[in-house]
């Protein structure tokens, strides 16, 4: 125990060491930014002592390691600065967009995994046959497909042809409007906010609008986690206790979905929350073809009003997330497998 | 033809080319068994020839405009795959953008593993503090997400081409430095280095000639695998405007420009998504095929 403790310490610190360089590099990008930040508060006309008192109210005039301390410091009490774009705390506009984003990547990735695991044992307890090659063809197109592309097509089809879904957007204009001042909001997710105001008809839009851009993230992590499953299912299957669980006479099925998945989980852990990790990431296509309005529209509208504050503030927050999901897999792993500890 | 194939396969090889050949001809043979690797293998050699005859094979100039002929549907003849909203012809379009594609994956695939090479196997071979401040670094740019750090610094740089292809690099290095430096611990105290060592070569010397070719069977293999996720990326870049300007054909820009009327005019975005998606196909099941066969530590059972 005291062993797994003194892991996770060092594995904190770790953390803080990579964070810390996350952070150096988002100031670094900021510092090198061809866009003057002063200049596009004040405007071309400012004079030179207007321009120098906004220098100094930003800090710009300290020397480099000041700047960055203060920027760390700042960033560990959660503020990352204010938007060029509207003049808010880029915090508080992350915070307001990010549930968008986190509701559309949790149902990605809990539609992959859903498919992803029974297909990956499906393939693995059938090598060569017909099943595994059509996982596998599956799985390889997944890896393969712009995700953005895949977007485009899924919307011409199922919303411009069979219109079995509802277009771009969170919610239908109307819905939107009573979400918005009608409805107590909890979490910012609308499929759960609406669900527990009871609001059903307004859960039953959102379904309608979040089902084809999560089925498609979930396509690109179930592309991942059944060909994962499938190799470790795979090794698991190949080892002697699995044998010995035969000869037993148990049944197959308590093989495969007791015996040897209680062993294919432990790694399965790190790949789900990898790929959840991509899935917050890939979101900024998905968003722009979705009109979704989370983190990755957050970036790329920032983007495109040379907003670098913000820019880099989102991409410091992917950052965040992205390091901390992958520590979060790398403790539960210890926890859950005890030969990791060793 | 038998006879070369007698020489290849002599077990008893006279010359070290020989050995080395015959070592390559075994690869290929167990390949060419492997019929998805041939597929990812001959798409792969497709998009070469494109891109090298793209004049021979266009049927039409890539930028010549003609409104009178715009967004025809495919299957128009003299326009197989349509017109997009210029009266370009889309097919033409795809045939150049293969061009642009290559040219962004070569600089990439020169670029990244050989900055990648270099702080694996300096980490790898000098070790200590070194290796210790090399991998932290390399940690920390893997723990950026590739797209997102991309995007921060394509903004910085300003979008374009030569900008895209240093934004993916700068983002695509580290897991070749992870491998580089990996294969370098196992060599590094090999015989055959603390000889050339007592020879008195310098570490330069070492590392560039004795340890770096010891690694690049591997990061070969990792370059394949990687380029489908270059070609996405690119392509995503190109898609959101900040690769490659227009009119320049590139793929990602194309979907973009068609999916202002993707309910009316659906093949202007979908045909460059196809080709997209058959050239990282063809480098997946390549990469994919070539690690079944030159690493058999994973190859299937």
């Amino acid at each position: 125990m005291l062993r797994l403790v003194g892991q996770i310490a060092i594995g904190l610190l770790t953390l803080a060491i990579t964070l810390l360089g996350l952070l150096l590099i988002t100031f670094v990008i900021g510092r090198v930014v061809p866009i003057d930040p002063v200049l596009s508060i004040v405007g071309e006309r400012a004079t030179e002592a207007q321009m120098q008192a906004i220098r100094v109210k930003l800090g710009l005039d300290l020397p480099m390691w000041e700047q960055f301390y203060i920027y760390v410091r700042d960033a560990l009490h959660g503020d990352l600065g204010t938007s060029i774009r509207t003049g808010e705390s880029i915090s508080a506009e992350i915070a307001r967009y990010f549930p968008a984003t986190l509701e559309l990547a949790t149902l990605g990735t809990i539609f992959g995994t859903l498919v992803g695991i029974p297909a990956g044992v499906l393939a693995a307890t059938r090598p060569g046959s017909i099943a595994d090659q059509i996982v596998r063809v599956v799985g390889l197109l997944g890896y393969s497909m712009p995700v953005f592309w895949l977007g485009l097509i899924g919307l011409l089809v199922f919303y411009g042809q069979l219109d079995w879904v509802a277009g771009p957007g969170r919610l239908d204009p109307t819905y939107d409007m009573m979400m918005e001042f009608t409805l107590t909001p909890y979490t910012g997710m609308i499929l759960i906010d609406s669900a527990l105001n009871g609001a059903w008809d307004v859960f039953g839009n959102a379904v309608s609008h979040i089902i084809l851009p999560a089925g498609l993230l979930g396509y690109v992590s179930m592309a991942y986690i059944s060909r994962m499953t499938r190799s470790f299912m795979m090794n698991e299957l190949g080892q002697e206790y699995i044998t010995t669980a035969r000869v037993k006479g148990m049944p197959e099925w308590r093989v495969i979905w007791v015996h040897a998945m209680k062993n294919v989980l432990v790694p399965l852990i790190t790949v789900i929350a990898l790929s959840y990790a991509y899935l917050l990431e890939g979101s900024v296509l998905t968003e722009t073809i979705f009109a979704w309005p989370g983190l990755g529209s957050y970036i790329t509208d920032a983007l495109f009003a040379a907003d670098m504050p913000a820019v880099l503030g989102g991409t410091v927050v992917v950052g965040v997330v992205f390091v901390t999901l992958n520590m979060v897999s790398d403790i539960l792993y210890r926890i859950v497998d005890p030969r990791a500890r060793a | 033809m038998t006879a070369l194939h007698a020489w290849l396969s002599d077990p008893n090889p006279s010359s070290r080319r020989q050995a080395k050949l015959g070592q390559i001809w075994l690869a290929w043979l167990r390949i060419r068994r492997n019929r998805l690797a041939m597929v990812g293998l001959v798409i792969v050699g497709l998009l070469l020839v494109v891109a090298a005859f793209a004049p021979w094979i266009a049927p039409h100039d890539p930028y010549v405009q003609d409104l009178s002929r715009r967004l025809l549907p495919p299957g128009t003849p003299g326009n197989l795959l349509g017109t997009d909203d210029f009266g370009r012809d889309i097919l033409s379009r795809i045939i150049y953008g293969a061009r642009i594609t290559l040219y962004t994956i070569g600089l990439v695939a020169v670029t990244a593993p050989v900055l990648g090479l270099l702080v694996g196997t300096v980490a790898g071979y000098f070790g200590g503090w070194i290796d210790a401040v090399l991998m932290r670094v390399t940690d920390i740019f893997l723990a950026f997400p590739r797209l997102i750090l991309a995007l921060a610094l394509v903004a910085v740089l300003g979008p374009g081409i030569e900008n895209a292809v240093l934004a993916i690099a700068l983002t695509a290095w580290p897991p070749y430095a992870r491998l580089a430096r990996a294969e370098t611990l196992t060599v590094r105290s090999s015989d055959y280095i603390a000889a050339i060592r007592l020879q008195g070569a310098s570490s330069a010397r070492i590392i560039a000639g004795h340890v770096v070719p010891m690694c690049l069977p591997s990061v070969i293999i990792r370059v394949t695998l990687d380029m489908a996720g270059v070609i996405l990326i690119a392509a995503g870049l190109g898609f959101l405007g900040l690769g490659v300007q227009p009119p320049l054909p590139e793929w990602g820009l194309m979907i973009s420009s068609g999916r202002k009327f993707l309910f009316e005019q659906w093949w202007v975005a979908t045909m460059p998504g196809l080709a997209i998606l058959i050239v990282s196909l063809g480098f997946n099941l390549l990469g994919d095929g070539l690690r079944d066969v030159l690493d058999p530590k994973s190859a299937p059972k």
